[in-house]
């Protein structure tokens, strides 16, 4: 529409539509670009200030290789879990009433949840289902002892995964719940009477509207994931698997372990890695919507 | 005081029995007395009026004490900032804040931060600086060891054994509830853990591997928690076993009525903190009063009473001006102490970065 009224109206005057964006073009750059580089250029200097590629080459050590995988792995799991059954049970609200109580609960406890990380949440689980928590303590007593072969919990796959998903869930079902609310009843009665069944209306028309959705998801929950740290901190405090951990272990070293173009360059693994599961998004985006 | 109105009003800075402290006299005076005395740069402090101190738990060493008996005593506001902090933290905030009206005066910092930080601070000497000996404070006052105490473990008497050695740890009676206070690559608490372990496992205060191999051990063992030992964790009994300096220790027993702690009598590792004056102190007056108070026999007490051990202990215990029910309740310690040197604690750090996390997940 706009594209046909243009010429007539506007002709070759000087358009002033991109002022509306400076506003964020100027908050992205002040809080995100600049810090980016502050950060990455950092990176590439000693304690002396002189220009050095030791930082980027200790990413090498073998701490930080587990960790690197650790934290992945624990963001991936987080993200794929979380996803999954948070678009599980975002459907089942939405399958119910659109103003029930169950609905308005859900999206009101998800609203707090997504929101509840930290060392509230860690020691939340230490003293419930912890060694010396409450449950644990009750499951002992009645002969179950899940904590026989030693202690999940504390462990960095098992023990972090749990606890993220307290949060990964909540979040996923804000964001999703929105585009499960798009779809509309009449598509799926057009389906039925067009002879289609209940799995070609998942496959051809409610899949593919919904899963561009789904991946926006999965990627905040992975980055939400990756960049976590006090939740990880308070549960697992020795070892640090999480990257932001190692960070600040190479920030604030009271011991002399003090390396601050070291820990930048941590930061920029961490910008690296998460711009490449950007770009797959991307990728999987443009084939994902390209019907559409 | 009359004397010093008197002066101050007829403005005369220069004669001889001067009673005042300008707050240029006092950003580079090296005692008291190069204030004007203690009157002097008690009424510099309380014209400032205000103290940053930073990185000090209320729980830690009664510095809770410390805080509220120096604020009442000279009517002096104490801003209190990120009181969890650690010892980089508070140079760091030195050197991201320095010259503004929000930066420290004065840190408590581990002595790898003090020695690497001297840049940072400026020369004091307390009225009370020769009963500090001479190993324990930096030539001119760049910083001066302030309290201290020995590496122990703790223990809840009512949920586990006693125990009478590190090897006791390894039994299962102990499965997931050994814990150590911070990360050794960060705390200075918990690297010392480490190299007490060492020590009582054969190692030596120049190998710090016995430690690491130790607490590997531990953890095949499951008797090793990674949780941050916390006040909140010792109550709610998640880490009934802690290594940990013996004053913060005993502490506990606060809390847990059965806390003991035990010292193993071939691993005494003594460790103290250190004071120092930042050179851009914002409150320069009343960062000297401060420490005054700290190095008075009141302020040394009052770590005393938080089960630390001060600095001027021997000092005072011969002068007789030891608070001598808080020196009883100190746990027994049986041995030679050990300390480490500057270049000792570089090289367990530099063990420990490269091997820790791998000897222990």
């Amino acid at each position: 529409m706009t594209k046909v009224g243009r010429p007539i109206l506007g002709g070759r005057r000087f358009s002033l539509d991109w002022i509306g964006v400076v506003p964020f073009l100027g908050y992205a750059a002040l809080f995100l670009v600049l810090p980016s580089a502050i950060v990455a250029l950092g990176a590439f200097f000693d304690a002396n200030n002189s220009l050095t590629f030791d930082n980027l080459a200790h990413l090498s050590r073998s701490y930080i290789v587990k960790s690197t995988i650790d934290t992945t792995i624990v963001s991936g799991i987080t993200a794929l879990l979380g996803a999954a059954l948070g678009a599980i049970l975002s459907y089942a609200i939405v399958t119910g009433s659109p103003t029930g109580l169950l609905r308005r609960i859900v999206i009101s406890a998800s609203g707090v949840l997504a929101q509840f990380g930290g060392v509230t949440l860690a020691f939340a689980f230490i003293a419930s289902i912890g060694p010396a928590g409450l449950v644990y303590l009750f499951a002992q007593s009645h002969g179950f002892d899940y904590y026989a072969h030693g202690i999940w919990l504390f462990e960095p796959i098992q023990g972090l995964s749990l606890v993220y998903l307290y949060f990964q869930i909540p979040l996923m079902v804000l964001v999703f719940l929105p585009a499960l609310d798009g779809i509309k009843p009449q598509w799926r009665e057009a389906t039925e009477s067009l002879g289609g069944n209940t799995w070609h209306y998942w496959r051809h028309v409610a899949g593919p509207l919904l899963f561009p959705a789904f991946l926006g998801g999965l990627l905040l929950l992975f980055a939400n994931a990756f960049s976590a740290y006090a939740t990880a901190n308070a549960l697992i405090n020795q070892g640090q698997p999480m990257l932001a951990q190692q960070i600040a272990g190479a920030l604030s070293s009271e011991v002399g372990a003090y390396e601050p173009g070291f820990a930048k360059a941590i930061a920029v693994e961490m910008i690296v890695i998460v711009t490449l599961v950007t770009i797959l998004y991307t990728q999987l985006q443009r084939r994902t919507s390209r019907w559409l | 005081m009359v004397a010093m109105f008197v002066v101050a009003a007829c403005g005369s800075s220069n004669s001889g029995g001067s009673a005042s402290c300008s707050e240029s006299q006092a950003k580079t005076a090296t005692s008291a007395s190069a204030c004007g005395g203690m009157s002097a740069l008690v009424a510099a402090a309380k014209a400032e009026g205000k103290l940053n101190v930073i990185a000090l738990p209320r729980d830690w060493a009664n510095y809770g004490k410390e805080l509220d008996t120096f604020a009442a005593k000279y009517s002096i506001q104490i801003t209190s900032d990120n009181p969890d902090g650690s010892s980089q933290q508070e140079v760091d905030a030195i050197k991201q804040l320095g010259g503004t009206s929000r930066a420290p005066d004065v840190v408590d910092v581990g002595m790898a931060v003090a020695l690497a930080n001297t840049n940072l601070f400026t020369s004091y000497k307390v009225a009370t600086w020769d009963d500090i000996l001479a190993g324990q404070k930096e030539s001119t006052g760049l910083w001066f060891q302030d309290y201290g105490g020995f590496m122990s473990v703790g223990y809840d008497s009512a949920k586990v054994p006693a125990i009478t050695s590190l090897d006791d740890l390894l039994k299962p009676d102990y499965k997931g509830k050994v814990a150590l206070n911070g990360n050794p690559k960060q705390a200075n608490a918990a690297l010392n853990g480490v190299m007490m372990a060492s020590l009582a496992e054969g190692g030596s205060l120049d190998d710090i591997s016995k430690g690491v191999d130790f607490f590997h051990r531990l953890k095949q063992a499951g008797t090793f928690v990674p949780v941050q030992a916390t006040t909140a964790t010792v109550k709610n009994g998640t880490t009934p076993v802690v290594f940990d300096w013996d004053y913060l220790s005993a502490a506990h027993g606060k809390d847990v009525p059965g806390w003991k702690v035990f010292v193993p009598g071939n691993a005494v590792l003594g460790g103290y903190y250190a004071q120092a004056i930042s050179k851009t102190a914002p409150h320069p007056a009343a960062a000297r009063l401060w420490e005054e108070f700290l190095y008075s026999d009141e302020g040394q007490n009052i770590w005393l009473q938080g089960l630390a051990r001060p600095v001027r202990q021997a000092a005072m215990q011969s002068k007789g001006t030891i608070d001598a029910t808080a020196a009883a309740a100190l746990p027994p310690v049986n041995g030679t102490p050990q300390f480490l040197s500057p270049d000792q604690a570089t090289a367990a750090k530099n063990y420990v970065v490269a091997h820790w996390d791998a000897a222990i997940s």
